[in-house]
Protein backbone atom coordinates (compact mmCIF):
# COMPACT_ATOMS: atom_id res chain seq x y z
CA UNK A 1 0.00 0.00 0.00
CA UNK A 2 1.24 3.23 -0.36
CA UNK A 3 2.56 4.86 2.63
CA UNK A 4 2.31 8.55 1.24
CA UNK A 5 -1.56 9.12 1.71
CA UNK A 6 -2.34 11.80 3.88
CA UNK A 7 -4.09 10.73 6.91
CA UNK A 8 -7.56 13.24 6.45
CA UNK A 9 -7.96 11.46 3.01
CA UNK A 10 -7.42 7.95 4.45
CA UNK A 11 -10.05 8.66 7.17
CA UNK A 12 -11.86 10.64 4.85
CA UNK A 13 -12.15 7.10 2.55
CA UNK A 14 -12.60 4.69 5.57
CA UNK A 15 -16.12 6.81 6.33
CA UNK A 16 -16.90 7.08 2.79
CA UNK A 17 -16.64 2.96 2.67
CA UNK A 18 -18.12 2.23 5.87
CA UNK A 19 -21.55 5.06 4.98
CA UNK A 20 -21.67 4.35 1.23
CA UNK A 21 -19.80 1.04 -0.05
CA UNK A 22 -23.55 -1.17 0.01
CA UNK A 23 -25.05 1.68 -2.25
CA UNK A 24 -22.26 1.58 -4.76
CA UNK A 25 -22.17 -2.42 -4.35
CA UNK A 26 -25.88 -2.61 -5.16
CA UNK A 27 -25.54 0.01 -7.77
CA UNK A 28 -22.49 -1.32 -9.81
CA UNK A 29 -24.47 -5.00 -9.42
CA UNK A 30 -27.51 -3.46 -11.20
CA UNK A 31 -24.85 -1.85 -14.09
CA UNK A 32 -22.81 -5.03 -14.40
CA UNK A 33 -24.99 -7.61 -13.67
CA UNK A 34 -23.15 -9.57 -11.86
CA UNK A 35 -22.46 -9.52 -7.70
CA UNK A 36 -18.00 -10.44 -8.20
CA UNK A 37 -17.73 -8.50 -11.14
CA UNK A 38 -19.24 -5.56 -8.75
CA UNK A 39 -17.70 -6.43 -5.81
CA UNK A 40 -14.00 -6.18 -7.70
CA UNK A 41 -15.29 -3.04 -9.50
CA UNK A 42 -16.09 -1.52 -5.79
CA UNK A 43 -12.78 -2.70 -4.44
CA UNK A 44 -11.16 -1.22 -7.59
CA UNK A 45 -12.33 2.38 -7.47
CA UNK A 46 -11.99 2.61 -3.91
CA UNK A 47 -8.25 1.60 -4.36
CA UNK A 48 -8.08 4.52 -7.33
CA UNK A 49 -9.65 6.86 -5.17
CA UNK A 50 -6.65 6.32 -2.83
CA UNK A 51 -4.16 7.89 -4.91
CA UNK A 52 -6.18 10.13 -7.59
CA UNK A 53 -7.89 12.03 -4.67
CA UNK A 54 -4.79 12.17 -2.86
CA UNK A 55 -3.64 14.44 -6.47
CA UNK A 56 -7.01 15.72 -7.71
CA UNK A 57 -8.64 16.36 -4.43
CA UNK A 58 -12.31 14.55 -3.56
CA UNK A 59 -14.78 14.75 -6.32
CA UNK A 60 -18.09 16.84 -5.48
CA UNK A 61 -19.95 13.62 -5.41
CA UNK A 62 -17.82 11.02 -4.38
CA UNK A 63 -20.59 8.31 -3.88
CA UNK A 64 -21.04 9.03 -8.10
CA UNK A 65 -17.44 9.48 -8.90
CA UNK A 66 -16.89 5.87 -7.03
CA UNK A 67 -19.43 4.15 -9.45
CA UNK A 68 -18.34 5.63 -13.07
CA UNK A 69 -15.00 4.69 -12.07
CA UNK A 70 -15.92 1.00 -10.77
CA UNK A 71 -17.85 0.76 -13.81
CA UNK A 72 -14.90 1.70 -15.86
CA UNK A 73 -12.20 -0.38 -14.02
CA UNK A 74 -15.26 -3.66 -14.79
CA UNK A 75 -15.13 -2.68 -18.52
CA UNK A 76 -11.74 -2.58 -18.99
CA UNK A 77 -10.97 -5.96 -16.91
CA UNK A 78 -14.00 -7.70 -19.26
CA UNK A 79 -12.06 -6.40 -22.37
CA UNK A 80 -9.08 -7.59 -21.16
CA UNK A 81 -10.16 -10.94 -20.20
CA UNK A 82 -11.94 -11.80 -23.47
CA UNK A 83 -8.42 -11.64 -24.90
CA UNK A 84 -7.53 -14.36 -22.74
CA UNK A 85 -10.47 -16.54 -23.88
CA UNK A 86 -13.04 -15.90 -20.55
CA UNK A 87 -16.17 -15.34 -22.71
CA UNK A 88 -17.46 -12.13 -21.72
CA UNK A 89 -20.10 -11.76 -24.67
CA UNK A 90 -19.65 -8.45 -26.70
CA UNK A 91 -23.67 -7.57 -25.52
CA UNK A 92 -22.36 -7.77 -21.75
CA UNK A 93 -19.94 -5.49 -22.36
CA UNK A 94 -21.83 -3.50 -24.37
CA UNK A 95 -24.38 -3.35 -21.91
CA UNK A 96 -22.42 -2.74 -18.86
CA UNK A 97 -20.71 0.48 -20.90
CA UNK A 98 -24.20 2.10 -21.41
CA UNK A 99 -25.15 4.03 -18.62
CA UNK A 100 -26.92 6.66 -17.86
CA UNK A 101 -26.90 10.08 -16.20
CA UNK A 102 -29.81 9.00 -14.10
CA UNK A 103 -28.23 5.48 -13.63
CA UNK A 104 -26.06 7.65 -10.40
CA UNK A 105 -29.01 9.78 -9.31
CA UNK A 106 -29.90 9.57 -5.76
CA UNK A 107 -33.43 8.29 -6.42
CA UNK A 108 -32.43 5.53 -8.98
CA UNK A 109 -29.71 4.28 -6.34
CA UNK A 110 -32.10 3.80 -3.00
CA UNK A 111 -33.83 1.31 -5.36
CA UNK A 112 -30.58 -0.39 -5.58
CA UNK A 113 -30.36 -0.90 -2.49
CA UNK A 114 -33.99 -2.50 -2.12
CA UNK A 115 -32.90 -4.68 -4.84
CA UNK A 116 -30.54 -5.80 -3.23
CA UNK A 117 -32.25 -7.06 -0.13
CA UNK A 118 -34.80 -8.51 -2.30
CA UNK A 119 -32.16 -10.13 -4.53
CA UNK A 120 -30.20 -11.46 -1.20
CA UNK A 121 -33.67 -12.86 0.09
CA UNK A 122 -34.93 -14.61 -2.89
CA UNK A 123 -36.85 -17.66 -1.71
CA UNK A 124 -34.82 -20.13 -4.87
CA UNK A 125 -31.78 -19.34 -2.36
CA UNK A 126 -31.58 -21.45 1.00
CA UNK A 127 -32.67 -19.54 3.86
CA UNK A 128 -29.15 -20.21 5.29
CA UNK A 129 -27.44 -18.47 2.29
CA UNK A 130 -30.12 -15.71 2.42
CA UNK A 131 -28.80 -15.14 5.94
CA UNK A 132 -25.40 -15.29 4.75
CA UNK A 133 -25.58 -12.98 1.66
CA UNK A 134 -28.09 -10.47 3.84
CA UNK A 135 -25.37 -10.45 6.13
CA UNK A 136 -22.10 -10.01 4.11
CA UNK A 137 -23.37 -7.76 1.42
CA UNK A 138 -25.97 -5.53 3.25
CA UNK A 139 -24.58 -4.91 6.60
CA UNK A 140 -20.92 -5.34 5.29
CA UNK A 141 -19.92 -8.15 8.07
CA UNK A 142 -17.13 -10.50 6.68
CA UNK A 143 -17.30 -14.52 6.03
CA UNK A 144 -15.67 -14.66 9.17
CA UNK A 145 -17.55 -12.55 11.01
CA UNK A 146 -21.10 -14.05 9.95
CA UNK A 147 -19.33 -17.62 10.61
CA UNK A 148 -18.11 -16.40 14.01
CA UNK A 149 -21.80 -15.29 14.81
CA UNK A 150 -24.02 -18.56 13.66
CA UNK A 151 -21.48 -20.82 15.49
CA UNK A 152 -19.93 -22.24 11.75
CA UNK A 153 -16.93 -22.73 9.84
CA UNK A 154 -15.64 -19.84 8.00
CA UNK A 155 -14.95 -22.03 4.84
CA UNK A 156 -18.83 -23.39 5.19
CA UNK A 157 -19.96 -20.14 5.29
CA UNK A 158 -17.79 -18.80 2.42
CA UNK A 159 -19.33 -21.61 0.13
CA UNK A 160 -22.61 -21.05 0.96
CA UNK A 161 -21.93 -17.30 -0.36
CA UNK A 162 -20.07 -18.73 -3.29
CA UNK A 163 -23.11 -20.92 -4.37
CA UNK A 164 -25.98 -18.44 -3.70
CA UNK A 165 -23.86 -16.22 -6.33
CA UNK A 166 -23.59 -18.70 -8.31
CA UNK A 167 -27.58 -19.33 -7.98
CA UNK A 168 -28.36 -15.97 -8.76
CA UNK A 169 -26.17 -15.85 -11.39
CA UNK A 170 -27.01 -19.16 -13.24
CA UNK A 171 -30.92 -18.80 -12.34
CA UNK A 172 -31.24 -15.64 -13.68
CA UNK A 173 -32.29 -14.38 -10.85
CA UNK A 174 -33.61 -11.15 -11.81
CA UNK A 175 -32.27 -7.77 -9.67
CA UNK A 176 -35.62 -6.18 -9.10
CA UNK A 177 -38.11 -5.28 -6.52
CA UNK A 178 -40.90 -7.25 -7.47
CA UNK A 179 -44.17 -6.40 -8.67
CA UNK A 180 -47.02 -5.19 -7.00
CA UNK A 181 -48.93 -8.58 -6.65
CA UNK A 182 -45.45 -10.21 -5.86
CA UNK A 183 -44.26 -7.81 -3.14
CA UNK A 184 -46.30 -9.20 0.24
CA UNK A 185 -45.06 -12.25 -0.57
CA UNK A 186 -41.64 -11.59 -1.31
CA UNK A 187 -41.47 -8.99 1.61
CA UNK A 188 -42.09 -11.67 3.86
CA UNK A 189 -38.88 -13.66 2.61
CA UNK A 190 -36.94 -10.65 3.78
CA UNK A 191 -39.16 -10.10 7.06
CA UNK A 192 -38.44 -13.65 8.27
CA UNK A 193 -34.56 -12.95 7.34
CA UNK A 194 -33.82 -10.01 9.16
CA UNK A 195 -36.07 -12.06 11.75
CA UNK A 196 -34.11 -14.99 12.08
CA UNK A 197 -30.82 -12.78 12.44
CA UNK A 198 -32.73 -10.89 15.16
CA UNK A 199 -33.65 -14.00 16.94
CA UNK A 200 -30.38 -15.18 16.78
CA UNK A 201 -28.69 -12.61 18.12
CA UNK A 202 -30.86 -12.19 20.77
CA UNK A 203 -31.25 -15.63 21.79
CA UNK A 204 -28.15 -17.59 20.78
CA UNK A 205 -29.50 -20.97 20.04
CA UNK A 206 -26.21 -22.80 21.20
CA UNK A 207 -23.24 -21.07 23.22
CA UNK A 208 -22.88 -19.82 26.53
CA UNK A 209 -23.30 -15.78 26.02
CA UNK A 210 -27.33 -15.59 26.09
CA UNK A 211 -27.14 -12.66 23.38
CA UNK A 212 -25.45 -11.39 20.73
CA UNK A 213 -25.56 -8.05 20.37
CA UNK A 214 -24.17 -7.50 17.11
CA UNK A 215 -26.45 -9.64 14.96
CA UNK A 216 -29.81 -7.84 17.06
CA UNK A 217 -28.01 -4.42 15.82
CA UNK A 218 -27.59 -5.43 12.63
CA UNK A 219 -31.08 -6.79 12.46
CA UNK A 220 -32.19 -3.40 13.57
CA UNK A 221 -30.47 -1.71 11.13
CA UNK A 222 -31.94 -3.97 8.25
CA UNK A 223 -34.86 -3.14 9.94
CA UNK A 224 -34.47 0.62 9.63
CA UNK A 225 -33.82 0.39 6.36
CA UNK A 226 -36.24 -1.38 4.99
CA UNK A 227 -38.72 0.98 6.65
CA UNK A 228 -36.95 3.58 5.02
CA UNK A 229 -37.44 2.75 1.71
CA UNK A 230 -40.61 0.97 1.90
CA UNK A 231 -42.44 3.49 4.46
CA UNK A 232 -46.00 2.13 3.49
CA UNK A 233 -45.72 -1.49 4.64
CA UNK A 234 -47.16 -2.41 8.11
CA UNK A 235 -45.31 -5.41 8.70
CA UNK A 236 -42.19 -3.81 7.90
CA UNK A 237 -43.22 -1.63 10.72
CA UNK A 238 -44.26 -4.23 13.11
CA UNK A 239 -41.36 -6.23 13.01
CA UNK A 240 -38.95 -3.19 13.54
CA UNK A 241 -41.60 -2.48 16.57
CA UNK A 242 -41.22 -5.68 17.58
CA UNK A 243 -37.20 -6.05 17.05
CA UNK A 244 -37.53 -2.81 19.47
CA UNK A 245 -39.44 -3.71 22.05
CA UNK A 246 -37.68 -6.90 22.59
CA UNK A 247 -34.28 -4.83 22.27
CA UNK A 248 -35.07 -2.70 24.88
CA UNK A 249 -35.06 -5.21 27.65
CA UNK A 250 -31.83 -6.47 26.51
CA UNK A 251 -29.75 -5.26 30.06
CA UNK A 252 -32.33 -6.37 32.18
CA UNK A 253 -32.62 -9.52 30.41
CA UNK A 254 -29.43 -10.94 31.98
CA UNK A 255 -27.75 -10.73 35.42
CA UNK A 256 -24.31 -9.96 35.68
CA UNK A 257 -23.27 -13.18 35.87
CA UNK A 258 -25.06 -13.83 32.66
CA UNK A 259 -28.23 -15.52 34.03
CA UNK A 260 -31.15 -15.43 32.84
CA UNK A 261 -33.76 -13.20 34.22
CA UNK A 262 -37.55 -13.59 33.71
CA UNK A 263 -40.08 -10.57 32.57
CA UNK A 264 -41.70 -10.60 35.67
CA UNK A 265 -38.51 -9.99 37.74
CA UNK A 266 -36.93 -7.37 35.75
CA UNK A 267 -35.50 -4.42 36.87
CA UNK A 268 -37.73 -2.25 34.99
CA UNK A 269 -35.48 0.99 35.46
CA UNK A 270 -33.00 -1.05 33.13
CA UNK A 271 -35.13 -1.09 30.69
CA UNK A 272 -34.15 1.11 26.86
CA UNK A 273 -37.30 3.58 27.38
CA UNK A 274 -36.56 5.39 24.13
CA UNK A 275 -36.63 2.03 21.97
CA UNK A 276 -39.80 0.91 23.95
CA UNK A 277 -41.59 4.92 22.84
CA UNK A 278 -40.36 4.63 19.39
CA UNK A 279 -41.40 0.60 18.77
CA UNK A 280 -44.78 1.84 20.82
CA UNK A 281 -45.40 4.57 18.12
CA UNK A 282 -44.78 2.07 15.12
CA UNK A 283 -46.84 -0.50 16.40
CA UNK A 284 -50.05 2.02 16.64
CA UNK A 285 -49.04 3.25 13.07
CA UNK A 286 -48.58 -0.61 11.96
CA UNK A 287 -52.03 -1.45 13.82
CA UNK A 288 -53.68 1.76 12.16
CA UNK A 289 -52.97 1.00 8.55
CA UNK A 290 -55.32 -1.85 9.01
CA UNK A 291 -53.89 -4.50 7.13
CA UNK A 292 -51.33 -5.82 9.41
CA UNK A 293 -50.46 -9.06 10.48
CA UNK A 294 -48.28 -11.02 12.43
CA UNK A 295 -45.15 -8.88 13.04
CA UNK A 296 -47.37 -6.04 14.47
CA UNK A 297 -49.77 -8.17 16.52
CA UNK A 298 -46.81 -9.82 18.35
CA UNK A 299 -45.22 -5.81 18.61
CA UNK A 300 -48.85 -4.81 20.36
CA UNK A 301 -48.62 -7.87 22.38
CA UNK A 302 -44.54 -6.67 23.41
CA UNK A 303 -45.53 -3.00 23.75
CA UNK A 304 -48.41 -4.27 26.34
CA UNK A 305 -45.75 -5.51 28.70
CA UNK A 306 -43.26 -2.82 28.15
CA UNK A 307 -45.67 0.04 28.67
CA UNK A 308 -46.99 -1.80 32.20
CA UNK A 309 -44.97 -0.22 34.99
CA UNK A 310 -45.32 -3.59 36.96
CA UNK A 311 -46.44 -7.40 36.08
CA UNK A 312 -49.33 -6.80 38.13
CA UNK A 313 -50.37 -4.02 35.74
CA UNK A 314 -50.34 -6.04 32.88
CA UNK A 315 -54.12 -6.26 31.04
CA UNK A 316 -53.58 -10.09 30.45
CA UNK A 317 -57.19 -10.05 29.00
CA UNK A 318 -55.84 -7.70 26.21
CA UNK A 319 -52.60 -10.27 25.80
CA UNK A 320 -54.78 -13.17 25.50
CA UNK A 321 -57.25 -10.85 22.59
CA UNK A 322 -53.89 -10.49 20.71
CA UNK A 323 -52.59 -14.09 20.50
CA UNK A 324 -56.14 -14.96 19.41
CA UNK A 325 -55.57 -12.35 16.52
CA UNK A 326 -52.34 -13.77 15.90
CA UNK A 327 -53.45 -17.53 16.01
CA UNK A 328 -56.05 -16.59 13.83
CA UNK A 329 -53.39 -14.68 11.59
CA UNK A 330 -50.87 -17.53 11.42
CA UNK A 331 -51.46 -20.57 13.31
CA UNK A 332 -48.27 -21.32 14.92
CA UNK A 333 -48.00 -23.68 18.14
CA UNK A 334 -45.26 -21.52 19.85
CA UNK A 335 -48.12 -18.84 19.66
CA UNK A 336 -50.56 -21.13 21.14
CA UNK A 337 -47.99 -22.01 24.15
CA UNK A 338 -47.62 -18.18 24.46
CA UNK A 339 -51.28 -17.76 24.87
CA UNK A 340 -51.17 -20.95 27.59
CA UNK A 341 -48.71 -18.47 29.60
CA UNK A 342 -51.34 -15.56 29.09
CA UNK A 343 -54.62 -17.09 30.03
CA UNK A 344 -52.56 -18.91 32.62
CA UNK A 345 -52.18 -15.52 34.04
CA UNK A 346 -55.87 -14.68 32.93
CA UNK A 347 -57.64 -17.76 34.90
CA UNK A 348 -55.33 -19.25 36.66
CA UNK A 349 -52.29 -22.24 36.11
CA UNK A 350 -54.91 -24.75 35.89
CA UNK A 351 -56.26 -23.14 32.62
CA UNK A 352 -52.70 -22.93 31.57
CA UNK A 353 -51.71 -26.40 32.12
CA UNK A 354 -55.18 -27.76 30.25
CA UNK A 355 -53.63 -25.65 27.22
CA UNK A 356 -50.37 -27.01 27.39
CA UNK A 357 -51.51 -30.45 28.13
CA UNK A 358 -53.84 -29.93 25.01
CA UNK A 359 -50.52 -28.79 22.98
CA UNK A 360 -48.58 -31.96 24.03
CA UNK A 361 -51.42 -34.76 23.12
CA UNK A 362 -51.33 -33.19 19.55
CA UNK A 363 -47.67 -33.91 19.66
CA UNK A 364 -47.22 -30.54 19.15
CA UNK A 365 -43.60 -28.92 20.90
CA UNK A 366 -42.84 -32.30 22.58
CA UNK A 367 -39.16 -31.22 21.60
CA UNK A 368 -39.07 -27.99 22.65
CA UNK A 369 -37.63 -27.24 26.30
CA UNK A 370 -39.81 -23.83 27.16
CA UNK A 371 -42.98 -25.94 26.85
CA UNK A 372 -41.84 -28.37 29.51
CA UNK A 373 -40.66 -25.32 31.27
CA UNK A 374 -44.23 -23.38 31.23
CA UNK A 375 -45.48 -26.57 32.56
CA UNK A 376 -43.34 -26.67 35.11
CA UNK A 377 -44.42 -23.46 36.50
CA UNK A 378 -47.71 -24.10 36.60
CA UNK A 379 -47.49 -27.40 38.34
CA UNK A 380 -45.05 -25.35 40.64
CA UNK A 381 -47.79 -22.42 41.30
CA UNK A 382 -50.43 -25.50 41.94
CA UNK A 383 -47.86 -26.62 44.83
CA UNK A 384 -47.80 -29.90 42.59
CA UNK A 385 -44.31 -30.35 43.47
CA UNK A 386 -43.27 -33.84 42.15
CA UNK A 387 -44.72 -33.27 38.56
CA UNK A 388 -42.88 -29.86 38.65
CA UNK A 389 -39.59 -31.93 39.00
CA UNK A 390 -40.45 -33.99 36.61
CA UNK A 391 -41.47 -31.07 33.57
CA UNK A 392 -38.22 -29.21 34.82
CA UNK A 393 -36.05 -32.06 34.18
CA UNK A 394 -37.98 -32.56 30.66
CA UNK A 395 -36.79 -29.07 29.95
CA UNK A 396 -33.51 -29.48 31.22
CA UNK A 397 -32.62 -32.52 28.80
CA UNK A 398 -34.05 -30.14 26.10
CA UNK A 399 -31.85 -26.89 26.29
CA UNK A 400 -28.20 -26.61 25.04
CA UNK A 401 -28.42 -22.83 25.92
CA UNK A 402 -25.87 -22.38 29.29
CA UNK A 403 -28.12 -19.65 30.97
CA UNK A 404 -31.31 -21.44 30.24
CA UNK A 405 -29.84 -24.53 31.72
CA UNK A 406 -28.51 -22.44 34.89
CA UNK A 407 -32.09 -21.00 35.59
CA UNK A 408 -34.01 -24.73 34.99
CA UNK A 409 -31.34 -25.84 37.65
CA UNK A 410 -32.05 -22.74 40.49
CA UNK A 411 -35.94 -23.62 39.79
CA UNK A 412 -35.02 -27.29 40.41
CA UNK A 413 -33.41 -26.74 43.57
CA UNK A 414 -35.42 -24.24 44.93
CA UNK A 415 -38.48 -27.05 44.64
CA UNK A 416 -36.04 -29.44 46.45
CA UNK A 417 -35.79 -27.70 49.64
CA UNK B 1 -7.13 -10.95 6.88
CA UNK B 2 -4.04 -12.56 5.05
CA UNK B 3 -4.24 -15.50 3.12
CA UNK B 4 -1.92 -17.90 1.37
CA UNK B 5 -3.62 -19.30 -2.44
CA UNK B 6 -1.36 -22.65 -3.17
CA UNK B 7 -1.47 -23.04 -6.55
CA UNK B 8 -1.70 -26.90 -7.76
CA UNK B 9 -1.67 -28.20 -11.05
CA UNK B 10 -0.82 -31.28 -13.67
CA UNK B 11 1.28 -30.17 -15.45
CA UNK B 12 3.87 -27.16 -14.58
CA UNK B 13 5.59 -24.48 -16.63
CA UNK B 14 8.35 -26.55 -17.27
CA UNK B 15 6.31 -29.26 -18.72
CA UNK B 16 4.36 -26.73 -20.98
CA UNK B 17 5.32 -25.97 -24.72
CA UNK B 18 7.37 -22.83 -25.59
CA UNK B 19 4.45 -21.26 -26.86
CA UNK B 20 1.98 -22.08 -23.76
CA UNK B 21 4.31 -21.16 -20.97
CA UNK B 22 5.01 -18.24 -22.72
CA UNK B 23 0.80 -17.27 -22.80
CA UNK B 24 0.89 -18.75 -19.22
CA UNK B 25 3.19 -16.14 -17.89
CA UNK B 26 1.69 -13.36 -19.44
CA UNK B 27 -1.49 -14.38 -17.53
CA UNK B 28 0.42 -14.00 -14.51
CA UNK B 29 2.06 -11.02 -15.42
CA UNK B 30 -1.53 -9.53 -15.89
CA UNK B 31 -2.99 -10.82 -12.67
CA UNK B 32 0.20 -10.10 -11.08
CA UNK B 33 0.19 -6.44 -11.70
CA UNK B 34 -4.34 -5.82 -11.21
CA UNK B 35 -3.78 -7.41 -7.96
CA UNK B 36 -0.80 -5.23 -6.98
CA UNK B 37 -2.92 -2.01 -7.97
CA UNK B 38 -6.06 -3.42 -6.37
CA UNK B 39 -3.75 -3.60 -3.02
CA UNK B 40 -4.81 -7.47 -2.78
CA UNK B 41 -0.76 -8.47 -3.40
CA UNK B 42 1.74 -9.57 -0.39
CA UNK B 43 4.05 -11.63 -1.95
CA UNK B 44 4.30 -14.60 -4.33
CA UNK B 45 6.91 -17.21 -6.04
CA UNK B 46 6.54 -19.74 -8.52
CA UNK B 47 8.78 -23.10 -7.29
CA UNK B 48 10.95 -25.39 -9.28
CA UNK B 49 8.46 -28.53 -10.41
CA UNK B 50 8.44 -31.26 -7.38
CA UNK B 51 11.27 -33.68 -8.94
CA UNK B 52 13.82 -30.95 -7.98
CA UNK B 53 11.86 -31.41 -3.99
CA UNK B 54 13.86 -33.08 -0.85
CA UNK B 55 12.31 -34.38 1.84
CA UNK B 56 13.97 -33.77 5.39
CA UNK B 57 13.13 -35.28 8.54
CA UNK B 58 15.07 -35.79 11.84
CA UNK B 59 14.74 -38.46 14.19
CA UNK B 60 16.48 -38.56 17.36
CA UNK B 61 18.79 -36.10 16.17
CA UNK B 62 19.51 -38.05 12.86
CA UNK B 63 18.52 -36.13 9.52
CA UNK B 64 17.31 -38.18 6.78
CA UNK B 65 15.91 -36.91 3.33
CA UNK B 66 14.33 -38.58 0.32
CA UNK B 67 13.45 -37.38 -3.09
CA UNK B 68 10.76 -35.76 -4.16
CA UNK B 69 7.86 -33.76 -2.11
CA UNK B 70 6.46 -35.46 1.13
CA UNK B 71 3.05 -36.59 -0.34
CA UNK B 72 2.86 -38.06 -3.73
CA UNK B 73 -0.06 -36.57 -5.70
CA UNK B 74 -1.18 -36.08 -9.41
CA UNK B 75 -0.92 -32.38 -8.75
CA UNK B 76 1.67 -30.27 -7.94
CA UNK B 77 2.39 -27.72 -6.08
CA UNK B 78 3.56 -25.03 -8.86
CA UNK B 79 3.61 -21.60 -6.83
CA UNK B 80 2.12 -19.41 -4.14
CA UNK B 81 0.54 -16.10 -3.66
CA UNK B 82 -0.41 -14.25 -0.42
CA UNK B 83 -2.46 -12.12 -0.92
CA UNK B 84 -4.56 -9.68 1.56
CA UNK B 85 -8.09 -9.70 1.17
CA UNK B 86 -11.67 -8.56 3.34
CA UNK B 87 -12.33 -11.55 3.97
CA UNK B 88 -12.74 -15.36 3.23
CA UNK B 89 -14.96 -14.46 -0.05
CA UNK B 90 -12.47 -11.88 -1.49
CA UNK B 91 -10.26 -13.60 -0.97
CA UNK B 92 -11.83 -16.85 -2.94
CA UNK B 93 -12.94 -14.19 -5.79
CA UNK B 94 -8.76 -13.11 -5.96
CA UNK B 95 -8.00 -16.82 -5.87
CA UNK B 96 -10.52 -17.74 -8.92
CA UNK B 97 -8.80 -15.08 -11.07
CA UNK B 98 -5.22 -17.04 -10.72
CA UNK B 99 -4.30 -18.31 -13.82
CA UNK B 100 -3.43 -21.71 -12.98
CA UNK B 101 -7.17 -22.15 -10.91
CA UNK B 102 -8.26 -22.47 -14.90
CA UNK B 103 -5.89 -25.62 -15.24
CA UNK B 104 -5.37 -26.81 -11.69
CA UNK B 105 -6.56 -25.54 -8.47
CA UNK B 106 -6.17 -23.30 -5.87
CA UNK B 107 -6.05 -24.03 -2.12
CA UNK B 108 -7.23 -20.95 -0.13
CA UNK B 109 -5.58 -20.98 3.37
CA UNK B 110 -6.56 -18.23 5.87
CA UNK B 111 -2.98 -16.97 7.77
CA UNK B 112 -2.87 -17.22 11.51
CA UNK B 113 -3.40 -14.33 12.77
CA UNK B 114 -3.25 -14.96 16.48
CA UNK B 115 -1.29 -12.81 19.11
CA UNK B 116 0.53 -16.09 20.04
CA UNK B 117 1.59 -17.23 16.86
CA UNK B 118 2.46 -13.06 15.78
CA UNK B 119 4.41 -13.28 19.18
CA UNK B 120 6.44 -16.61 18.62
CA UNK B 121 6.99 -15.71 14.62
CA UNK B 122 7.83 -12.45 15.28
CA UNK B 123 5.90 -11.13 12.13
CA UNK B 124 5.66 -7.61 13.32
CA UNK B 125 9.08 -6.81 13.66
CA UNK B 126 10.04 -7.92 10.39
CA UNK B 127 6.78 -5.87 8.91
Amino acid sequence: MNENIDSTLRETLDALYYNESRRVLATLIRLLGDFDLAEDAMHDAFAIALTQWQRDGVPTNPRAWLVSTGRFKAIDRMRRQTRFGTSWEDEQIFEASSMEATDVEDETIEDDRLRLIFTCCHPSISLDAQVALTLRELCNLTTEEVAHAFLNAPATIAQRIVRAKSKIRNANIPYEVPEVEDLPNRLEAVLKVIYLVFNEGYSASTGSELMRHDLSGEAIRLGRLLIELLPEESEALGLLALMLLHDSRRAARAAPNGDLVLLDEQDRSLWNHEQIAEGSELTKKALSSGNFGSYTLQAAIAAVHAEASNTNQIDWAEIVGLYDLLLHANQSPVAELNRAVAVAMRDGPEAGLALVDDLLSRGELNKYHLTYAAQADFYRKLGKIEQAKVAYQYALNLTRQEPERRFLNRRLAELKN
Amino acid sequence: MKYLCLICAETVMEQMSAVDAEKHFEEYREFTGNIRTSGHFVDCNRLLPPIAAITVRVRNGKVSTCDGPYVETKEQLGGYYVIEARDLNEAIRVASRIPGAGIGCVEVRPIAEDVQTIHALRIAETG
